[in-house]
């Protein structure tokens, strides 16, 4: 067994205990330096994960826990977004009570992300998600004085527990039927299995359980409600990591363990797509709360990257790695100047906004940088994630002419999106008369991490080569099948 | 690096520049802007005379690799096609900075978005990779966007914003769809231009994917031109806009929709040529009567301004229809001479507006004797609107409809004379109402020193001098419009006329 694979989940655990040791000594008023402490550690993490520490491709613990390309790709994606989702945290500390547990709960999240990106097992891979939701039903509810924020938190806990239930159903079925929930052992039995009416339907309520997670329709009912009432910190973390941790588990069963399967189930994954983009985009129109939008509009994205999920080729994985990179730092950039411009009366109406222009030209001009990239227009990250998705869609076409029809639906939507997401960029520098003439604080850690984030729309999108060469060899290994003295190692540690 | 990376390179650094400067030197944002258009327009006029005449392929090409993992290219050219409207695109650039004087609040702001547009549409015009071609075209939407809202006329102006940025999206998404599927169904796995002509001679693709990926550049791309029954953005949106970015809309924005027609859809996809042309013959002669029509009604000179420059669009489609030497020839002179008129009419109905605070014609009349400058150059424009000889609109339309005679149904000829017929009536009547007349009492004056007229001059004089001398345009053109007729005709279909191919005979 070799689990120094592990080391980087290792440290953001002990990061995460320290912090809560730590808390206990710590003034209630210098709490903040807690979340610049965990995020400068896990910056070394990012290092070590980057350099000394990056451990070859391999298994651990039965082969349950995989190292790869992909995980490692997904990993510093993680880590990155946890970085910024601290650094705004931190200037929302005062509104979350018993800061020091907020920032452990953050990093024991994050643990059970690293977890999900190299969960090779059906087990491995509840127990992470499993992690990741618990933490967050928490970090959902963490503002208690506020009714909005425990509405959200009870929510996330029932949808939470009926989407594990549901997962949990479908591990059953499939370990029934395949005798195994090693994703290897499957994957080389995917052709007799994919026969086993039980196994079909214990793997599709396994994707149940992760449409929940992406919050693709129609399990995306829990969304809208709980990226409203959560405090912005949460909310973007659940918009970023959670989201993503869905799709890098999604990426692994379709392109991985199960790609015949899912071969077979392209027009039902391209249904998802087309239903999950429409109805994102369509109850975006009517949004006033901008929490609220950015609930449906990350909905409308996991609409998009289903296009990639559907595709089934390599230029659609490797989009959807692109896409996300994009959309993580995007997202964050947004939700940074959200947590900045609604954090003096805890009000998220679309009103807050007005006449932003004016007031903070800066933060304005970041909005509206970040908007017009999740709207997909050049030159900034959106659109060369979607021009990519879109190629991935299209490249199927001879198959079936159902991906044109896909694309041509998601170009409706991306439309649609235009307008909810110019309208915040119409509010915030039309001349407004009602606008209130207050000047918005930005702590120097918030700025950091809204500028690193601009940094990253605008390299990703301007110089995308570099993320696609990365991209690229991340999914280089996914489809192949898995090595023969592994399989037969994992039978060795079974027994 | 080439020459021709400065165009947009340029605008684009301005802009940047801009920004940093601090707001105690304001005055620099504007000289800033005016001197990066005008080095600009330097550039574009050395490129334009040192092209090479009578070669019909890409000259002061540069290739340099984006994202080689997915075969794109920073790949710039400039041919015949691009060289005249690359001139004009700098002209009308450099106009529209000088003319933004009339802008009195975030001054800053509106020459770093002006600078984007100008960049954006320069350097689609030198894009020899589609995605460029595209990526560039659509820098320019968020600023209409802001531009139109921020600095707008009018009440509904915010409505008018939203409408003219979703409009423009779906036709450039429906385009994008298009060329996406080119670049993944083509199996070249590039968006060149130039490789992928080269690949699709040896491995053309099925006639019936030819003709989707025609039909969704044409709609997409045709969208942004205005092309009937998607037009109805246009006259709108200029209307509520701020004179330079209706200028630089109808000036040339519009013109890279048609543009990339000429670049993609005809060389790349003859098959689709021989399904599309037409239903494009017929859909163009709803820009020609149909706008010209809705023209003759109109009270407002903006508005009578955005549906005459719709109807001249529907004479670029139906040069483009004919798929003969001359027409595309005749086509790509029109869009040159109507970027400088269409700027031209933005120009001064943006000083009339400025000086009189309304556009309403049944309000205005004896401009020429309050403004004796605007006026002349007002009647020039419409008249140069109308056809009339002496102007570069009049070479070009001739051209088209000596192309249009022998390649397309009687009827569309006739029409298109028909058209003429119209635009003669309303600019005639245009001319009239506004210009002569009793003078009913309008204020403000003319353009007060000679500084002030040089935006419009720049626009005027070579509209006239292209007329005179159309052949300076027609040289250039010529030789790569003779290209694109000729891989538009690469393999005729059995159901299309066998008149274009003897139109197209000159090109061998």
């Amino acid at each position: 067994m070799n689990s120094s694979l592990l080391a980087i989940e290792f440290l953001v655990v002990v990061l995460g205990l320290g912090i809560l040791l730590a808390d206990l000594w710590i003034p209630s008023g210098a709490r903040r330096g807690l979340a610049y402490a965990a995020a400068t550690g896990l910056l070394l993490v990012l290092t070590l994960h980057g350099g000394a520490l990056a451990p070859g491709d391999d298994t651990a613990f039965g082969g349950m826990f995989l190292v790869d390309a992909l995980a490692n790709y997904f990993k510093t994606l993680f880590i990155v977004a946890t970085i910024a989702v601290l650094l705004i945290s931190s200037g929302y500390a005062d509104r979350l009570d018993g800061y020091g547990e907020y920032v452990a709960l953050t990093l024991f999240a994050l643990a059970g992300m690293l977890l999900a990106a190299s969960a090779n097992d059906f087990i491995l891979m509840f127990v992470a998600l499993e992690l990741v939701t618990v933490t967050f039903y928490v970090l959902v509810s963490f503002q208690r004085r506020r009714q909005s924020s425990l509405e959200a938190g009870v929510k996330y806990l029932i949808f939470g527990a009926l989407a594990a239930a549901f997962m949990v159903y479908g591990i059953a079925l499939i370990f029934g039927s395949a005798n195994t929930t090693n994703f290897y052992e499957i994957a080389s039995r995917q052709a007799e299995l994919g026969k086993s009416p039980v196994f079909v339907i214990g793997l599709l309520l396994t994707l149940v359980g992760l449409g929940f997670k992406i919050s693709a329709f129609p399990f995306q009912m829990w969304t809208p409600d709980v990226y409203q009432g959560a405090p912005v910190p949460t909310t973007a973390f659940l918009a970023t990591g959670s989201k993503a941790a869905g799709f890098v588990l999604l990426l692994r069963l379709a392109y991985s363990v199960v790609p015949e399967v899912m071969a077979r189930w392209s027009h039902l994954l391209l249904g998802f797509a087309m239903a999950t983009m429409l109805y994102g985009s369509f109850a975006a129109l009517a949004q006033r709360s901008v929490k609220r939008l950015m609930g449906y509009s990350s909905i409308a994205n996991a609409g998009y990257l289903l296009l990639g999920i559907g595709a089934t080729n390599v230029t659609g994985s490797t989009a959807i790695l692109y896409f996300l990179s994009g959309y993580v730092f995007t997202t964050l950039a947004a939700f940074a100047v959200i947590s900045r411009v609604t954090v003096q009366d805890d009000n998220d109406d679309i009103s807050v906004f007005a006449g932003l222009g004016n007031r903070s030209p800066l933060l304005a001009a970041a909005m509206t940088l970040a908007l017009v990239s999740l709207a997909g227009i050049p030159p900034l990250a959106g659109f060369f994630g979607k021009f990519y998705l879109f190629k991935a869609a299209l490249l199927q076409v001879p198959t079936s002419p159902l991906f044109l029809v896909a694309v041509l639906i998601a170009c409706v939507s991306v439309v649609l999106s235009l307008y909810y997401y110019f309208n915040i960029i119409r509010v915030m520098y039309w001349p407004a008369q009602d606008a209130v003439d207050r000047p918005v604080t930005v702590p120097m850690a918030v700025g950091i991490s809204l500028a690193a984030c601009l940094a990253g729309i605008l390299v990703v999108g301007i110089f995308p080569s570099g993320v696609i060469g990365l991209a690229h060899e991340a999914v280089a290994g996914l489809g192949t099948p898995a090595p023969e003295m592994h399989v037969q190692a994992h039978h060795a540690a079974a027994h | 690096m080439s020459t021709l990376s400065l165009l947009p390179l340029l605008p684009i650094l301005g802009a940047l520049v801009i920004l940093l400067v601090p707001a105690a030197y304001s005055a620099a944002w504007r000289g800033i802007a005016l001197g990066m258009t005008g080095v600009n327009l330097l550039v574009a006029t050395t490129i334009f005379f040192t092209f090479h005449v009578g070669i019909g392929g890409y000259q002061m090409v540069a290739n340099h690799a984006w994202v080689p993992a997915i075969g794109l290219n920073y790949h710039v050219g400039v041919d015949g096609l691009s060289v005249g409207l690359l001139l004009v695109g700098a002209l009308v650039s450099f106009a529209a900075t000088w003319v933004s004087s009339e802008i009195k609040s975030h001054e800053r702001f509106f020459y770093v978005l002006l600078l984007v547009i100008s960049g954006g549409v320069l350097g689609s015009l030198i894009s020899l990779d589609l995605f460029f071609l595209y990526f560039f075209n659509e820098l320019a939407l968020v600023p209409t966007f802001l531009m139109i809202g921020i600095w707008g006329r009018g009440a509904d102006r915010s409505a008018i914003a939203f409408q003219i940025t979703l409009y423009l999206s779906l036709g450039a998404l429906v385009a994008l769809v298009g060329l996406i599927g080119l670049y993944a169904l083509s199996g070249a796995n590039t968006l060149d231009v130039v490789t992928l002509a080269a690949w699709l001679k040896t491995h053309p693709l099925p006639a019936s994917t030819q003709t989707v990926l025609f039909g969704l550049l044409l709609f997409g791309f045709g969208t942004l031109v205005g092309l009937w029954p998607f037009h109805s953005w246009a006259p709108a949106g200029y209307a509520a806009a701020p004179t330079a970015t209706a200028m630089m809309h109808a000036g040339i924005l519009k013109k890279v929709g048609a543009f990339a027609l000429l670049r993609a859809a005809f060389p790349l996809l003859p098959e689709g040529v021989a399904q599309w042309t037409r239903i494009l013959a017929i859909l163009c002669l709803g820009n020609i009567l149909y706008c010209g029509w809705v023209a003759m009604r109109q009270r407002n000179l903006n508005l009578l301004f955005g549906n005459s420059s719709l109807a001249h669009m529907g004479f670029v489609f139906l040069g483009l229809a004919s798929v003969s030497l001359i027409g595309i020839t005749g086509a790509v002179l029109i869009m040159v001479a109507h970027a400088l008129l269409a700027s031209l009419e933005y120009a001064l109905s943006g000083h009339i507006y400025r000086e009189t605070g309304h556009l309403e014609l049944d309000r205005m009349g004896g401009l020429m004797r309050r403004m004796p400058f605007i006026g002349a150059a007002l009647v020039a424009a419409m008249l140069a609107g109308c056809g009339v000889p002496g102007f570069a609109s009049f070479a070009g339309e001739l051209a088209v409809m000596f192309g249009v005679w022998p390649t397309l149904p009687a009827f569309v000829v006739a029409a298109a004379f028909g058209g003429l017929l119209i635009g003669g009536i309303y600019m005639l009547r245009g001319i009239r109402q506004v210009a002569h007349g009793p003078d009913v009492g309008t204020t403000g004056g003319d353009v007060p020193c000679w500084t002030g007229r040089i935006p419009y001059l720049v626009l005027l004089v070579p509209l006239i001098l292209f007329g005179v001398a159309p052949y300076v345009l027609v040289d250039r053109i010529r030789p790569s419009a003779a290209l694109v007729v000729e891989r538009a005709l690469l393999k005729p279909s059995p159901a299309a006329p066998a008149a274009p191919a003897v139109a197209a005979a000159p090109a061998h």
